[in-house]
């Protein structure tokens, strides 16, 4: 059998790619190892020195905001240094390829890269290069995966609702280009969710999206029914290439969550967003600002679940 | 390995000990997990007024490089004011004395306590830190290759133990 890329030989998180394939006791410990974080980050020193003299190279050859300075913050909060390159418009430009570019920083002495890119499989890619000591955290590749979103939002329907043993899951609107949606629905599996929807078109909806183990609806009334938990997801208009739909004011009648749509789930169902929202067209602002939301919650725990991803992978010899 | 002392009667001194060092404004933090067990104890038996604190020191290890992380860190809970404080940190066995140099530190992240007692239920050989406890239940002559520990029963009987391992 191949070794799962993530794991050294002693089965411990060397790098973090995906949630696919991420044994059930590495995710609980990683989900466990954030909520003792979520503590220091309650602190007025909001600081531990584990990952001193380490440095963090944020890798973004694809825009974001959230996520860059989310990664900046846990890594400053471990003690990390922290170097931003927008690569985007940097070597890249100059045509430097992507391996290049990591040997470069690698011989600045780097110790964990965070990478965002355009490509599916850019991570790995990096990951398989990088010097045994070196370790690689996936923050989105292309349409495949978003590791840490996906934990953050495990941890955050962990904190709301306990445990996953009976909870109904509504991932909503596009799926297709979802890399949020991929991530999150491999965390559930493994964790035991026992019912995952995704609710969409089926333009937005992957061809073989009931291979990974949720049920399909094209209908928000029959799919939201009795959810647990609602996950909107952003409409990509970046990543929508023909005629995927008629128009973002069509989609928002039929697959924006409103408040009477939300009406259908349990009565303390909660409402999550990866952001950046389109209000009015996948989330309406009443929901987005009212009482089911933990929008802004998951901004926060998304902190620490990156701390303890930086410190499980970062530690040992 | 005949006679190491009765971890329930340590504790009962220990307490005896204690009792004129504590003012009404004295706080106590145990450090997981053995040196939590006997916070307990002894924050009880003392009638303390300030909640007990708890310090995990996973994240203050010295050893993280050579280690990495520990296995199952608990969140750290310090629910008084550490600024200004007299502070009673109680562990179960004082050996190398870093995790109590751990433990210094991340108190240091909540404030900056008057000051630090450290109370152990038995030290040992073996400093590595120029670290000593102002009260210690006894002293235990542990072999080599031989660790002394806290162990807790489901009735929660407390006792010192010897088992292999550094």
């Amino acid at each position: 059998m191949a070794r799962n890329p993530q794991l050294n030989a002693n089965g411990e998180l060397q790098h973090l790619l995906s949630t696919e394939g991420l044994p059930r006791d590495i995710l609980l410990k990683i989900l466990d190892t954030a909520e003792s974080f979520v503590g220091v980050t309650e602190r007025d020193i909001k600081k531990v020195p584990l990952l001193r003299g380490k440095s963090v190279f944020n890798l973004f050859f694809e825009g974001s905001t959230r996520t860059r300075t989310t990664f900046e913050i846990a890594a400053k909060r471990l003690s990390a240094d922290v170097i931003n390159l927008n690569v985007a418009v940097s070597s890249t430009s100059k045509g430097e390829s992507l391996l290049d570019t990591v040997a470069n920083l690698s011989a600045m002495q780097a110790d964990i890269f965070v990478v965002r890119h355009g490509s599916s499989g850019a991570a790995h890619l990096v990951a398989r290069h990088v010097k045994p000591h070196e370790h690689v955290i996936n923050a989105g590749d292309g349409r495949h995966a978003h590791p840490t979103q996906g934990l953050l939002d495990l941890y955050t329907i962990r904190h709301y609702k306990k445990d996953f043993g009976d909870l109904t899951v509504a991932i909503v609107g596009d799926v297709l280009h979802s890399r949020v949606a991929r991530s999150l629905i491999h965390g559930l599996t493994t964790l035991g969710a026992p019912e995952v929807r995704v609710i969409g078109p089926q333009t937005l909806i992957p061809a073989g999206a009931a291979a990974l183990g949720v049920r399909v609806f094209h209908s928000m009334r029959e799919g939201l029914q009795g959810a647990d938990v609602v996950v909107m997801l952003r409409l990509q208009n970046e990543r929508m290439s023909g005629a995927l739909l008629p128009s973002a004011q069509e989609f928002n009648k039929h697959y924006g969550l409103t408040a009477d749509k939300l009406a259908l789930a349990k009565p303390d169902a909660i409402v999550m967003h990866p952001g950046p929202m389109n209000r009015g067209v996948e989330i309406d602002s009443s929901v987005a600002d009212g009482p089911h939301s933990v929008i802004l919650p998951q901004v926060t725990f998304g902190i620490s679940v990156r701390m303890a991803v930086m410190s499980m992978i970062a530690g040992g010899g | 390995m005949a006679s190491l002392p009765d971890a329930q009667k340590l504790c009962e001194q220990l307490a005896r000990e204690l009792k004129a060092q504590v003012k009404a404004s004295t706080a106590m933090v145990g450090i997981h997990t053995g040196g939590a067990w006997l916070a307990e104890r002894l924050h009880a038996a003392l009638g303390m007024r300030e909640p007990l604190g708890l310090l995990d020191i996973a994240f203050y290890r010295d050893d993280y490089a050579k280690q990495g992380l520990a296995k199952d860190p608990k969140r750290s809970k310090i629910p008084f004011e550490v600024e200004g404080r007299d502070v009673l940190l109680v562990d179960d066995v004082l050996h190398t004395g870093r995790t109590v140099r751990a433990a210094m530190n991340e108190l240091f992240d909540y404030g900056r306590p008057a000051s630090i007692t450290l109370v152990v239920l038995a030290e040992r050989g073996g400093r590595q830190l120029p670290i000593c406890a102002q009260f210690a239940g006894a002293r235990v002559e542990v072999p080599a290759g031989m660790r002394l520990r806290l162990k807790r029963d489901d009735k929660g009987k407390l006792s010192l133990e010897l088992e292999r391992g550094a």
